[in-house]
């Protein structure tokens, strides 16, 4: 099987972030790899190494696909670190502020090329919080979406895949046959560290790096336009009190004062 | 007057609370056409139980919607969209309604917004991003403009509405039949409000210890949403379905507490647009205390008791 794996450089959850011409300032603040695309990686590990390994020339290979700027390379080593083959890292000024539409765009056309049986993909950026590229990229391909998956089983033999969607509304069992775009919850699994070995040998492996030229696309500019941001005032400090017997009434004092009862 | 589309967002076959606040947003842009997509022999009872602002109402039922899922459902929108093309199409913020937002926006190449929580009449979305610490006002600027809105940040208008009905027939694509749903198991409802719709959501966390009677107490007397961290639901105190959070629920009550949770950052982006929050922790350090408008130094286990007797009172 060939098996991709969609991920994503993003600042760091606890770092502050601002906006900068309409667009997350990327350039101030630590990044890492979204925790949320972890799970897909170590997913794509598990499904690999269940069905015979991702050893060089082997039965599988686990490629990790990434838009974004030039240092996103750190992000992707650590699924290079992790046991994925190589990567290949879609990177062009002319991406710098894409919108959902267009991330899915270049990501669909170089999985197009690719010849992948399988794609796997984080539930959600943590900082663009859209959940959408992964039903993106499955629509734009004309490939089956399982998405949101808690179980993932996948028959190499037969080419199905199958999972069970845990979202809101309940629990779905689905499947399909390959290829198939797949998003992983982060109950699915316990992501593992990079082993000194896993590091070692990640310094080896190749990191494709493309522009848009070299994919064959033409980027159209975001459709989706901020026309202004503006940061809101942090919460002011609120009132703080110890219980010493009247917390709870002092609790119910408030909410009344506030006519939230 | 143009044409705005709201997806008529369904609990079961029940119409949520958020389809009038869509039907509200939407009546600020234009004339408001519900769209019903439901299984064969359901739309009728759905538009009966429509209220808000609705002029019209296009129903189409299949038997696929079952079978395949959002797909499915996004390619019926979709070929709805491109015959009568709509200016805006706006959609419930959870899963289920992005997953078709996105596939709707590739199949109509239109731009897409997700998570508004207020939309102006020129069609302008507002945002809160980066946990609510940014303000940010957006607009699609290609095709059908595309929005999913969180619930409980418009203030609906009720109104009974008797729409105009069409019914059109259409069937789904195969290639939006690739995948197959096989069984589902829809989580059961309780009798309490939904975490996401809730004007009051009570939260527990690792700090209930495994005991949510407090915490469910407090809510019960409060009218409130039960809702959990994921240390609790990790542990199987709570279910999955009420994690509030970066992996679960995102709420915007009126009033949210926090019992027993610490206020790790995936905890925060769940909730923090609540808004009054209120905190019940023993451990005055705690970061949740930093968003907290009022908070109680203390254990969960006897100040909740009695706020919960105070409510009561209050009440009676
Ligand atoms: C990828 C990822 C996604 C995540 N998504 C989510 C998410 O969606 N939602 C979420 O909530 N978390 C999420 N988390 C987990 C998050 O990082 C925290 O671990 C979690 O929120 C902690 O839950 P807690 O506050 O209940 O527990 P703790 O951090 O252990 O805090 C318990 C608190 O209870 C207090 N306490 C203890 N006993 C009492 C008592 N008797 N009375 C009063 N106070 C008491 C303690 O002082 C402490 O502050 C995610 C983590 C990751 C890595
Ligand atoms: N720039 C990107 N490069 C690679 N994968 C991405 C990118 N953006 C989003 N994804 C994938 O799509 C998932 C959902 O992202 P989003 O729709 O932005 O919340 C992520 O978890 C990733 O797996």
């Amino acid at each position: 099987m060939k098996i991709a794996v969609c991920i994503k450089q993003v600042p760091d959850s606890w770092a502050e972030k601002k906006m900068v011409n309409g667009t997350l300032d990327r350039e101030g603040v630590d990044a890492v790899l979204n925790d949320l695309d972890e799970y897909a990686v170590e997913e794509a590990l598990r499904i690999a190494e269940a069905h015979g390994g991702n050893e060089e020339g082997g039965a599988n290979s686990v490629t990790v696909i990434s838009m974004g700027p030039e240092r996103a390379t750190e992000a992707i080593r650590k699924a290079l670190s992790m046991g994925a083959n190589d990567a290949i890292l879609i990177s062009d000024s002319a991406l710098a502020g894409a919108d959902a539409i267009t991330t899915s765009a270049v990501l669909a056309k170089v999985i197009e090329t690719g010849g992948f049986d399988l794609v796997l993909c984080g539930t959600e950026s943590t900082d663009a919080r859209m959940s959408v590229v992964p039903a993106m990229i499955s629509a734009r391909l004309g490939w089956a979406q399982l998405t949101f998956a808690g179980s993932v089983v996948v028959d190499p033999a037969a080419s199905t895949v199958a999972i069970t969607r845990v979202t809101d509304a309940g629990v779905d069992s689905m499947g399909a046959s390959f290829p198939a775009v797949l998003s992983v919850i982060e109950k699915i699994n316990e992501p593992r560290y990079p082993s000194f070995k896993g590091i070692m040998a990640s310094k080896k492996k190749t990191i494709d790096v493309r522009d848009c030229a070299a994919i064959g696309i033409s980027v159209q500019g975001a459709w989706s336009l901020v026309a202004d941001s503006a940061s809101r005032p942090a919460r002011a400090a609120g009132i703080k009190v110890t219980d010493s017997g009247d917390g709870g009434k002092e609790l119910v004092d408030f909410l009344a004062g506030k006519k939230l009862i | 007057m143009s044409n705005v589309f709201i997806l008529v967002d369904l609990q079961g076959d029940a119409v949520s609370k958020t389809t009038a606040e869509l039907a509200t947003a939407g009546a600020r842009m234009g004339d408001v056409t519900a769209i019903v997509v439901a299984a064969p022999g359901k739309s009728g009872a759905i538009v009966s139980a429509l209220t808000g602002p609705i002029s019209s109402a296009i129903c189409i039922e299949s038997g696929d919607l079952a079978t395949h899922g959002v797909p499915a459902y996004a390619d019926l929108i979709s070929q709805i969209v491109i015959e009568k093309k709509p200016s805006a199409l706006l959609i419930a913020s959870h899963a289920f309604g992005k997953e078709i937002a996105a596939r709707v926006a590739i199949a109509t190449d239109s731009g897409i917004i997700t998570d508004a929580v207020d939309v102006a009449a020129d069609g302008t979305a507002t945002q809160l991003v980066f946990g609510g610490s940014t303000t940010v006002h957006s607009k699609i600027s290609h095709g059908v403009s595309i929005m999913t809105i969180r619930a409980n940040t418009i203030e609906a208008n009720n109104a009974p509405a008797s729409p105009a009905v069409e019914n059109i027939i259409k069937s789904v694509s195969d290639v939006a039949k690739k995948a197959t749903i096989t069984s589902t198991q829809p989580f059961v409802k309780g009798g309490r409000p939904e975490l996401t719709e809730a004007n009051i959501v009570v939260s527990g966390g690792r700090g209930t210890n495994g005991d949510f009677a407090a915490v469910e107490g407090f809510a019960d007397a409060l009218g409130a949403a039960v809702g959990a961290s994921r240390a609790a639901t990790d542990a199987g105190w709570y279910p999955h379905t009420h994690q509030v959070g970066q992996t679960g629920k995102t709420v915007s009550p009126q009033l949210y507490v926090a019992c027993g949770i610490s206020g790790a950052i995936q905890h925060r982006a769940g909730m923090q647009t609540s808004k009054t929050i209120v905190v019940v922790n023993k451990d005055a350090e705690a970061p949740i205390f930093d968003i907290a408008d009022f908070g109680v130094i203390g254990d969960l286990f006897a100040v909740l008791p009695k706020a919960t007797e105070g409510v009561i009172a209050r009440k009676s």
